[in-house]
């Protein structure tokens, strides 16, 4: 897996009702969902993101509630995988759960930098800045979920 | 090398005689439960994955409280979704507007969770089981599907922080206050992916309701778990809302902790979380006036009937302030009855509050009392992210149910003995 987009960042602490409001929980479809991603802390969110950028965060991204609806947004709006300091537990889980690449690092990356996540090598090229920083592969554990396409299928299997 | 009190449980479920932190394992669930809001995604994935039946059709919690009774067209296909579900698959405990409440207050009172339980829920305040000694998480709606589906979750069994309570919790001061005197202290991921269990001489002066609260909100500073050990308070409040036997678990003298703090409750006074964040704790004296346009009481946090009697101890002699809207909302119907019965409801609608039926509604922003921008609300709910309750202009003070009471009667936040008066 090995992704290339054009960052765009955040800071600590982005929570669940910013990601996606509970006002639009009325729904699951990813696209509607999409429509309203990040719409309470970033209004151009929504009209800028294009098909394969990255989202970069700070400290605990997606903390607050267990909505499986906030990686559904994000992946739904075209973001193809989040690079943050660190992820609140559960939204660490969903991600893994429904398919959103996601991984902990904490180099220096800025808004609009363009960066490749290379999750087999566990690299991160900065090719804005021309720098490289690696991070730890996720355990076999969750490795085995991620490669069976998810949760239930990995139980399904045994 | 001894083993903390969750550790223990997480072992008994995933049959082993130890684990370890940091281990990835494997465990049977007691009960999986999830709302109107995650139960039509989990449904979703459950169908997906072309599975049929459920692990155990009473093991299995779905509580209609998000947006019900339903709030708009949209709200009531998500609950039809789940109600046509819990009737194909035969799930007993599915509760519906009529035998409702909010989520966290309703499963324990309908004896649900026990000690020793290791209970799942698709939302992220399942974690108040805690305050039964029993191991709760939130997780997402995938996970939920497959609790429904094969009754296993996996957990990465977590470190642990030891909170040591000692002292009587002073005037005024109630779990609410101690929860939020905590994250304010270690900050909102200061216990991220571990557990905080509480300890110490002090508990035995908490209440169910208190030890609701506490555990409740352990997820605002990132934990997995919040868990108190099983005492008498407990076991009284298991054998009265339950037939199941309670499984009591202790922690190894020689467990071990990342870190130990000693919270001295009599030291503590009522605390307030001001906006955006639940760990931006104040105490009165460290702000001025703050103007406030709406108070709620209810939710998971607080929405118990001792939440309305302290409610109602501050309120007594008052009338609500001209400019402050105050919603009620018991979180069971149990409670609502208990509140009628008692005369409190009353006091309420004679003091010019709005008493709601049963919803965690406004708490997140759903229905029944969302904030326009620019306006304040003083909530004993659990969180006060931006846009939590409405515009993303809006602000939420998170406060104990004592203190909402007062502010609602002054239009500022106040401390409750601004207002309270004392009977003769």
């Amino acid at each position: 897996m090995k992704y290339t987009g054009k960052v765009i960042k955040y800071g600590d602490n982005v929570d669940t009702d910013v990601i996606i409001p509970a006002r639009y929980l009325n729904t699951s479809d990813p696209r509607e969902l999409a429509a309203h991603c990040m719409e309470d802390l970033d209004k151009t969110f929504v009209g800028r993101v294009q098909q394969g950028d990255i989202m970069v965060a700070g400290y605990n991204f997606g903390c607050g509630s267990s909505r499986e609806h906030a990686p559904i947004a994000i992946k739904a709006s075209g973001i193809a995988c989040v690079v943050a300091k660190s992820f609140a537990r559960i939204f660490y889980r969903n991600a893994i759960n429904t398919g959103l690449p996601i991984v902990e690092y904490s180099g220096d990356i800025d808004e609009g930098d363009i960066i490749e996540v290379d999750f087999s090598a566990g690299e991160i090229i900065n090719k804005t800045k021309n720098t490289k920083g690696t991070f730890p592969p996720f355990p076999p554990f969750l490795q085995n979920i991620i490669s069976k396409g998810g949760l239930l299928n990995s139980l399904k299997e045994n | 090398m001894g083993m903390t009190m969750t550790q223990k449980i997480l072992a008994a479920h995933a049959g082993k005689d130890s684990v370890k932190a940091g281990e990835l394992i494997m465990a049977n669930l007691d009960l999986v439960l999830g709302n109107d809001v995650t139960s039509p995604v989990a449904i979703n994935e459950f169908n997906k994955a072309g599975c049929d039946c459920v692990f155990n059709r009473e093991k299995i919690a779905l509580v209609m409280d998000h947006f019900t009774p339903n709030k708009d067209i949209k709200a009531a296909e998500q609950t039809k979704r789940v109600r046509d579900f819990a009737s194909a698959k035969g799930i007993t405990n599915y509760f519906d507007v009529g035998d409702m409440g909010v989520e966290h207050a309703l499963l324990p009172e309908k004896g649900l969770v026990v000690s020793g339980d290791l209970v799942i829920g698709a939302d992220s305040h399942t974690c108040t089981y805690g305050a039964l000694g029993a191991f709760s998480t939130g997780v997402g709606s995938t996970d939920m599907a497959a609790g429904m589906a094969y009754g296993k979750a996996w957990f990465k069994v977590p470190s642990a922080i030891k909170f040591n309570l000692t002292g009587k919790p002073a005037k005024w001061v109630s779990g609410k206050d101690v929860i939020l005197h905590i994250i304010g202290k270690i900050g909102v991921d200061g216990a991220l992916y571990k557990s905080m269990e509480f300890s110490g001489d002090g508990i035995k002066y908490l209440s169910m309701d208190d030890r609701f609260a506490i555990c409740n909100m352990a997820i605002e500073a990132g934990a997995k778990n919040g868990i108190f050990p099983v005492d008498e308070v407990t076991l009284d409040y298991v054998r009265g809302h339950s037939s199941r036997q309670p499984v009591v678990y202790e922690a190894d003298p020689d467990a071990e902790y990342d870190e130990v703090y000693d919270i001295d409750m009599s030291a503590l006074t009522p605390t307030v979380a001001f906006p955006h964040l639940p760990s931006n704790t104040r105490v009165f004296g460290e702000f001025g006036d703050v103007k406030i346009d709406q108070v709620v009481i209810g939710s998971c946090t607080n929405g118990r009937y001792s939440d309305f009697v302290e409610a109602a101890k501050v309120l007594k002699g008052h009338k609500i302030h001209k400019d402050v809207r105050m919603l009620i909302i018991p979180a069971t119907q149990k409670i609502f009855l208990q509140m009628i019965e008692s005369g409190l409801t009353k006091l309420f609608i004679e003091a010019g509050a709005a008493v709601s039926t049963p919803t965690c509604g406004p708490c997140l922003g759903g229905h029944m009392g969302i904030l326009a921008s620019g306006e304040r609300c003083v909530a004993t709910t659990n969180r006060n992210f931006v846009g939590r309750m409405g515009h993303p202009n809006s602000e939420v003070y998170l406060a104990s149910p004592a203190v909402a009471a007062a502010s609602a009667v002054t239009g500022k936040i106040s401390h409750p003995d601004e207002v309270y008066k004392e009977e003769n």
